[in-house]
């Protein structure tokens, strides 16, 4: 299992990286690529596989965020039009909202330090 | 028809100047010459700005005593630095009694000054007039790119912008190197849109205004010891002196980059320093030194500026540069 | 493209420009990125094991977990000034994984902390991970309502 998360979610860092250096394109607009991929393939139904493969490997990339708001979208529109719209956002409200308090608390803790090199 | 070079008949005296720099300039190949290397590039300060602020308002007061004046003889300090409403240079100007400039051309402010301070000593309306410019790393990659702590890597292009203030006096009597000309450059812009490839967009506004220098003077590469440019960074230098070959100005043996001087490039530099204080801190210390000691006869300064904000590089337009010459004589 | 408009576009120069440009050392990036992303993603898999054995986790509810504790550790891990020397090593390595999306809230968050609390680092901490939430979000809305419609269909 380590091995296939491994495998994976280097080979997703690495597309990543191949896009940092032919297109130049910058951290911020390579998550939200990297995020829709994720939507995108499980819309389709096919992120999962992936994830049910790899494990952390498929999860821990942004793209497993975008599987998980897709994931949580599908989820809900089974049960109700306000399931679809809200289902995304609730799947994925414990990672928006550890992003939040943990970014606030560290930022008040830690100081900026100017790099060395 | 119009002339771009000024000669300045009087040829005001740089009688003393000052710089102050951070810990990674102080260990660089010129660290010696710098006179105050700060151990913590905070400065004492809470904020980064606040430190840029103070080696600003520290180098000049320390360019005011190295020349042994008092701040009533100074006609004027013409400042500038990089950040937004140049409020460095301005908030550090609070602390003198002297009538202050601000000049803003990125980069190249350092000429600048030296250039309007030529005009103002020449004419004979000021005794003395102190030139400064600074700049700081943290608060120009905050302002100009990303939060430090962000994770992202440097591109191969990129250039680090230098911690650093230096100060200088200009004077009508007194001894030291003479400020001879001076060459006014224009905004020159070859459409380069890539904000970490500055050397390149500054380039050709830099050999514009060499070659200007040179025909409006008649002067050739041969009659400088040195052609000192701002911080095009080595890759930027390159272009720099192809650009001059296909000009017909051969200056492979006497030029030298500023940027490439101040730091002993390992990894991160790349192409090595940038910003308003390289200039300034490089021309200030070991320059200033070697011609006061007449190891170089005559050198012409040609800092560079990139005209560029985050707000025009996110709207896709390109990077429109300027560059100014200044030619000093021991 | 904008420049092209620009009177003064100088093609020649450009390509020339193009093609002296020292260039990315496209091996090593790639080999950098491929381990320490996958470093990353094992020590995720380490959690989610850990997770499921001690806490009985499992589902959605593990994977919750799993995200929040890799986004605290991103998030430490800026505040003491070491995510970005991972950064500079790995690039996309450490960018993509969920810790490169805690690094990007928490770093702004920590850099205009000089601007005070509110209108520094709260409002300054989506400046660069903002559209992820965006994009997240408005895009799950349109899943969402696509597959609403398809089961209403079917």
């Amino acid at each position: 299992m380590f091995l296939k998360a491994f495998a994976v979610g280097g080979a997703i860092c690495t597309i990543a990286q191949l896009l940092i250096n032919y297109t130049k394109i910058t951290s911020g607009k390579i998550l939200v690529t990297f995020l829709l991929l994720g939507v995108v393939l499980q819309a389709f139904g096919l992120y999962k596989y992936l994830v049910d493969f790899a494990g952390a490997g498929a999860t821990v990339p942004i793209s497993g965020f975008g599987y998980l708001l897709a994931q949580g979208a599908i989820d809900g529109a089974k049960e109700s039009l306000f399931g679809a719209i809200t289902g995304g956002i609730t799947a994925a409200g414990a990672g928006i909202t550890a992003a939040i308090v943990f970014g606030y608390i560290f930022a008040l803790i830690f100081r900026v330090r100017s790099k060395k090199n | 028809m119009r002339k771009r070079t000024l000669i300045f008949k009087n040829k005001p005296k740089l009688i003393a100047t000052a710089t102050v720099a951070g810990p990674k300039e102080g260990i660089g190949p010129i660290g010696e010459y710098i006179e105050t290397v700060l151990d913590d590039d905070l400065f004492g300060e809470k904020t980064f700005e606040k430190a840029e602020r103070k080696m600003i308002s520290r180098a000049i007061g320390k360019a005011i005593g190295n020349a042994g004046l008092e701040e009533r003889d100074i006609g004027a300090i013409i400042a500038g630095d990089l950040l937004n409403q140049i409020i460095s240079s301005s908030f550090a100007c609070r602390d003198f009694d002297i009538p202050f400039l601000g000049v803003y051309n990125a980069c190249s402010t350092m000429s600048e000054a030296f250039l309007i301070g030529g005009v103002l000593v020449d004419g004979g309306y000021c005794e003395n007039v102190l030139c400064a410019t600074g700049s700081h790393f943290s608060s120009a990659e905050r302002q100009y790119r990303y939060p430090l702590e962000l994770g992202n890597t440097r591109p191969p292009q990129a250039q680090w912008t230098v911690t650093g203030a230096g100060a200088a006096v200009l004077s009508a009597e007194g001894t030291g190197p003479k400020l001879v000309s001076a060459t006014v450059g224009k905004v020159v812009d070859y459409g380069v849109t890539d904000a970490n490839n500055m050397g390149s967009a500054m380039a050709p506004a830099a050999m514009e205004v060499t070659c200007t220098h040179f025909k409006e003077s008649g002067l050739k590469p041969e009659d400088y010891d040195l052609v000192v440019t701002g911080d095009l960074g080595a890759f930027g230098s390159r272009i720099y002196k192809d650009l001059m070959w296909e000009k017909g100005f051969d200056i492979g043996k006497c030029h030298v980059d500023c940027g490439e001087m101040i730091y002993n490039i390992r990894e991160d530099e790349f192409q090595g320093g940038s910003g308003a204080g390289c200039s300034a801190v490089v021309f200030n210390s070991y320059i200033y030194q070697k011609l006061l000691k007449k190891q170089y006869k005559r050198v012409l300064l040609v800092a560079t500026g990139a005209l560029l904000s985050s707000v025009s590089s996110q709207q896709g337009d390109s990077i429109p540069s300027i560059a100014h010459a200044v030619a000093f004589e021991s | 493209m904008q420049s092209e408009r620009n009177a003064n576009f100088n093609r020649n120069y450009n390509d020339y420009i193009c093609s002296v440009a020292p260039k990315t050392k496209e091996a090593r990036t790639l080999l950098r990125a491929f381990f320490v992303g996958g470093t990353i993603c094992c020590i995720g898999q380490f959690i989610r094991f850990a997770l499921e054995y001690w806490a009985g986790l499992s589902g959605t509810e593990l994977a919750a977990y799993v995200s929040m504790i890799m986004i605290f550790l991103g998030a430490f891990l800026t505040g003491i000034g070491v995510y970005d020397r991972i950064g500079k090593y790995a690039g996309g390595g450490s960018i993509v994984p969920i810790t490169g999306f805690a690094n990007s809230v928490v770093s702004p968050a920590m850099e205009f902390k000089s601007e005070g609390f509110v209108y520094g680092t709260a409002s300054k901490m989506f400046v660069i991970a903002g559209p992820i939430i965006v994009f997240g979000v408005a895009s799950s809305v349109l899943v969402g309502l696509i597959y609403y419609v398809y089961f209403l269909v079917i």
